[in-house]
């Protein structure tokens, strides 16, 4: 930003007497400044509104990019491909290509199966231009041996191949994870330790991307994602990487054939082997994952509480039906007791009833007595006999309220013969009239 | 803006371009992977389409093809609808629609009634709705070449378009799916453009950019202080542009008919369209070859007509338009209170600055120092028709990957609106009796700004003064003979490209005189042919703070002025 403007004018030397404190000497200020609009647009406006906004000032501003700038490149230099080589893998012979480590050569064991194709070029330039035969000879090494470029070479053939750096990926060993162990577990965060095993077994994964074992945290569903996930893995794993070679020397067809076959077996073997190994491994991951048995607890506690809710209610729902039971034995024998009590009360009214009736009956067969039956001086035998029989008939056709009326009738008339007599007749005539006697049934009251 | 915290994209998915929406053709431009700034080609090939839209049964055409239409299906093609844009029926000039659709009220805004279905009723469109079309189909041409769904874009506009204008465009950027992430002037695009390229270096200068368009012409001063850049005037001319000089060829060729048909193809609506469309044509050729032809079938009555003009013919009859361009750019430097010798460039944009005699016209009004950045005078210009894309597109690249946010903060008047230097800042030097003054800090520079320049010590080395001082520039006009003086005096105001006469003309220059001195500062002890740095820094409030110190030398003196408010 800052640019230097050079002025090849020579400055005024200082005239003598001239002298200032600090050798500045402040003479007068600007002149007022006119308010304009910039335009928005162009890095130097950014740069300007951007010293603005944040309240830097021109040297804060550069340094803060230039901090900026500096870690933008140093990022860039650190994906550069610097590793150390292996004075050991240096002496490899070419020939043995099968068994070297390609991401080793390139120096990409940062990134394995991570690493671009864009990041295998570069580090294969990088290393061309390092061991490229024409190099070491420039150096002064005499010996002929471009056995380590060689390997550079097939190590980017083979690694800028789709299909045959998956057959290497699928081998690759120095890219798995070993499950840990259980005295790990015991001392280790099971989440730290397990995700690094499955992010690793999950480059094989033909579905991407994989889900991640997450933390103590992971709600259920997470966690039977990630376990249905790993049951159902569906893996581009191959293993033609570890074939025999087969003889091209026309040696024999039947030799050819045979090796084929000996390789198809091997890889459905290696192949099948692997399923097995990831399913064994899955199970033991969930054997041990905590989060399941903590889910299993809730779920139980939940059915607990669902289930004490249940019998609590069916609780409640019984003690209800007794109470109800209780309550109507109870209403029953208060029915009871009252009918009781009623019935012998109605039995003593009948009695009393019957006892009042008898009493009546003597009154009302006392009345024809007390009147002498009805005849002046001693009653004839028959006279007696036929009031009898007329006071039994009357007797006999009167319910007892009626009795009664007639005995209360009959003792006010006393022994008042014609009263008696009249009480009577009203009475036969009565029940003549209720249709209970037949005119002339009663023949002494008349 | 675009710290590390913040500066990541939030809608990582964000690819935008530049677009420059014309009145009479729009460009889209985007910054190719190389730094590049390209303009895109849409499918007919075309880097500047046209902005017109045409129907036929329901069928949309655009760009060339519409074009063609205003021949045979004039009212149902749409033109230079964009100055209508957010603008009410009343405050519109609908002259350039006479020949295609026309304008009318509807509601607040302005609409088109046009058959744009397969049906034989007429709709009403709004400009608002026909400008997202267009939109939409400048991105699809954008997203078909760059093989990338395009969804964002900075726009260039006037400098005069109001704020309701703005939201119209924003609104209808929107809806053809293109979020705005920036509106910019047009004439700064254009001086963006060339700033933009990789030679180029930042320097203090004044720019004139004349935009001469197809039915408007445009001129601004800007100054650029360090990168910044600074609307100082502006002038517009809504009835001057290519289409002026469009008719100067249309009338020729009119007139030549008539000497032999007796009948006026202008009088026909689509002799005058076939007439306009080809007059076009022959006029761009003109721009770069010295003859051209025009061959109409069927002009008028069945007569097909076909003739030839050359450059020099065309350049007479159209002096008068010539004449208005120039004057337009001369009206706005004076507007900016400045000289045509302050000028230090002057950027021809748009379709008619490929007229070559206009650019030539205009470097005889500045001085030779100036530059005329037009294809005829430089080899070096971009050709004037992109330059608004591509200042467009350079800006689009620079703020893709803010936040929206960012750039709302960012062109907020907060940020924009800030003190300019109303005089020049620099060093004074004293060499015996005489004093000359040397700018730092030009005028109308943006504060706060900073400044570093190296000066020479004196031969012998020793103890050196300082002097920083406001200065003022004078013009200095000095007669090479006495002649009479009255002729001087009209000399200055117009030297004009018709004063082509052996004249003696005044020799005019540049004088810059102290006015105030500001500070003094000694540095002693500078080796002989050593050199001294100066570095001044001017704060918002007008404070100063000024360093000096030997270049190698390891103690600087320092002092402060404060800021008057």
């Amino acid at each position: 930003m800052a640019s230097v403007q050079v002025v090849n004018v020579p400055l005024p030397s200082l005239p003598s007497g001239w002298s200032a404190d600090k050798d500045f000497k402040p003479i007068g200020a600007l002149s007022a400044a006119t308010q304009r609009n910039i335009e928005p647009v162009g890095p130097h406006f950014l740069a300007h509104a951007r010293r603005k906004r944040h309240a830097r000032t021109f040297s804060e501003d550069e340094r803060i990019q230039a901090q900026q700038n500096v870690k933008k490149t140093e990022e860039e230099e650190d994906d550069d491909i610097s590793e150390d080589e292996d004075p050991v893998m240096l002496t490899r012979d070419a020939k043995d290509w099968k068994a070297q480590d390609h991401y080793a050569v390139l120096g990409l064991t940062k990134y394995r199966w991570r690493a671009t194709p864009e990041q295998i070029k570069r580090a294969h330039r990088k290393k061309v231009l390092r061991h490229h035969p024409d190099k070491k000879a420039a150096m002064g090494q005499r010996d002929e041996n471009d056995n380590f470029f060689k390997c550079i070479q097939k190590a980017t053939e083979l690694l800028l191949d789709p299909v045959r750096r998956r057959q290497f990926d699928s081998v690759d060993e120095a890219a798995d994870v070993e499950p840990p162990s259980k005295k790990d577990l015991q001392k280790g965060n099971f989440y730290k330790l397990w995700g690094p095993v499955f992010k690793a077994e999950g480059r094989f994964s033909i579905k991407q991307p994989v889900p991640q074992l997450g933390n103590e945290d992971s709600t259920q569903e997470e966690v039977e994602t990630f376990y249905n996930f790993w049951y159902n893995f569906d893996s581009w794993r191959t293993f033609e990487y570890l074939d025999e070679d087969i003889p091209d020397d026309g040696e024999g067809r039947d030799q050819k054939r045979h090796t084929e076959k000996k390789n198809a077996n091997a890889r459905r073997k290696r192949k099948s082997e692997d399923i097995a190994r990831l399913r064994e491994l899955v199970d033991e991951c969930l054997a041990l994952d905590e989060r399941i048995k903590k889910f299993r607890q809730q779920a139980r506690a939940g059915k607990d509480a669902k289930r004490k809710a249940k019998e609590d209610e069916a609780k409640r729902l019984a003690e209800e039906k007794e109470r109800a039971k209780v309550e109507e034995e109870q209403r029953k024998k208060e029915a009871e007791e009252t009918a009781k009590a009623e019935r012998e009360k109605n039995k003593k009214s009948k009695e009393a009833a019957k006892n009042a009736a008898k009493k009546n009956k003597r009154v009302l067969k006392g009345s024809v007595k007390d009147v002498n039956y009805f005849a002046d001086g001693e009653a004839s035998a028959a006279q007696v006999d036929s009031v009898l029989t007329d006071v039994d008939l009357v007797m006999a056709k009167i319910d007892t309220d009626e009795l009664a009326a007639l005995a209360e009738r009959l003792t006010i008339a006393g022994k008042d013969s014609g009263a008696v007599k009249a009480a009577w007749a009203a009475e036969s005539k009565r029940l003549v009239d209720a249709g209970k006697l037949k005119d002339g049934d009663v023949k002494t009251f008349a | 803006m675009g710290d590390a915290a913040n500066g990541v994209a939030a809608e990582a998915e964000r690819f935008a371009i530049g677009i420059s929406f014309g009145n009479s053709s729009s460009s889209i431009a985007r910054i190719s992977p190389e730094g590049k700034a390209e303009v895109i080609a849409n499918e007919e090939g075309d880097r500047q389409i046209p902005s017109i839209l045409s129907y036929i049964d329901g069928e949309e055409y655009h760009g060339t093809q519409a074009k063609a239409q205003l021949i045979r299906n004039s009212s149902n093609t749409v033109a230079y609808f964009r100055d209508y844009l957010g603008k009410d029926f009343k405050s519109i000039d609908p002259t350039p629609c006479h020949q295609s659709a026309h304008p009318q009220q509807s509601d607040s805004t302005v609409a088109f009634t046009i058959r744009d279905t397969e049906s034989e009723t007429l709709n009403t469109v709004t400009v608002s709705e026909i400008t997202t079309r267009h939109l939409r189909r400048l991105k699809q041409s954008a997203t078909d070449y760059l093989g990338k769904e395009v969804n964002a874009a900075v726009i260039t506009v006037p400098t005069n378009f109001t704020d309701a204008q703005r939201e119209a465009l924003i609104a209808s950027a929107k809806a053809a799916g293109i979020e705005v992430l920036q509106l910019i002037a047009e004439p700064v695009a254009a001086v963006m453009a060339y700033d933009a390229r990789p030679e180029a270096t930042v320097t203090d200068k004044l720019v004139v950019v004349a935009d001469l368009g197809g039915t408007r012409s445009d001129v601004a001063v800007i100054a650029c202080r360090g990168g910044i850049y600074t609307i100082l005037a502006t002038a517009h001319d809504y009835e001057l542009g290519g289409a002026s000089l469009d008719q100067v060829i249309i009338d020729h060729f009119a007139k030549e008919f008539m000497k032999k048909h007796k009948t006026d193809p202008r009088e026909d609506p689509r002799g005058l369209a076939k007439l306009k469309h080809e007059g076009e044509g022959t006029r761009k050729a003109l721009s770069l070859s010295a003859n051209a032809q025009l061959s109409v079938e069927s002009l008028v009555d069945g007569i097909d007509y076909g003739s030839t003009v050359n450059r020099t013919r065309f350049e007479l009859l159209s002096g008068k338009v010539f004449a208005q361009f120039t004057g337009l750019i001369e009206q706005v430097v004076k507007k900016a209170e400045l000289d045509v010798l302050d000028i230090d460039e002057v950027i021809f944009s748009g379709g008619a600055s490929h007229t070559p005699k206009i650019a030539q016209l205009t470097a005889n009004i500045f001085p030779e120092k100036t530059t005329i950045l037009a294809p005829s005078t430089s080899n070096s210009a971009i050709n004037p028709s992109e330059l608004s894309a591509r200042g467009a597109a350079f800006q689009a690249s620079l703020v893709q990957e803010f936040d929206r946010e960012d750039i709302e903060q960012s062109i907020h008047p907060m940020v924009t609106v800030t003190p300019h230097l109303s005089k020049a800042i620099g060093v004074e030097f004293i060499s015996n009796t005489e004093s000359t003054f040397q700018p730092l800090l030009n005028a109308e520079t943006a504060l706060p700004a900073r400044r570093i320049a190296q000066y020479t010590a004196p031969k012998e080395g020793g103890d050196v003064l300082v002097r920083v001082c406001e200065g003022a520039r004078e013009i200095k006009v000095t007669k090479p003979e006495p002649k009479s003086k009255e002729e001087k005096a009209a000399d200055e105001e117009d030297s004009d490209f018709d004063s082509d006469e052996e004249e003696e003309e005044d020799i005019r220059e540049i004088v810059w005189k102290t006015e105030k001195p500001v500070a003094e500062l000694a540095v002693k002890g500078v080796k002989a042919g050593g050199k001294v740095e100066i570095m001044i820094h001017v704060n918002p409030d007008l404070g100063l703070q000024i360093a000096v110190r030997e270049v190698g030398g390891s103690t600087a003196v320092r002092g402060a002025i404060n800021g008057s408010a």
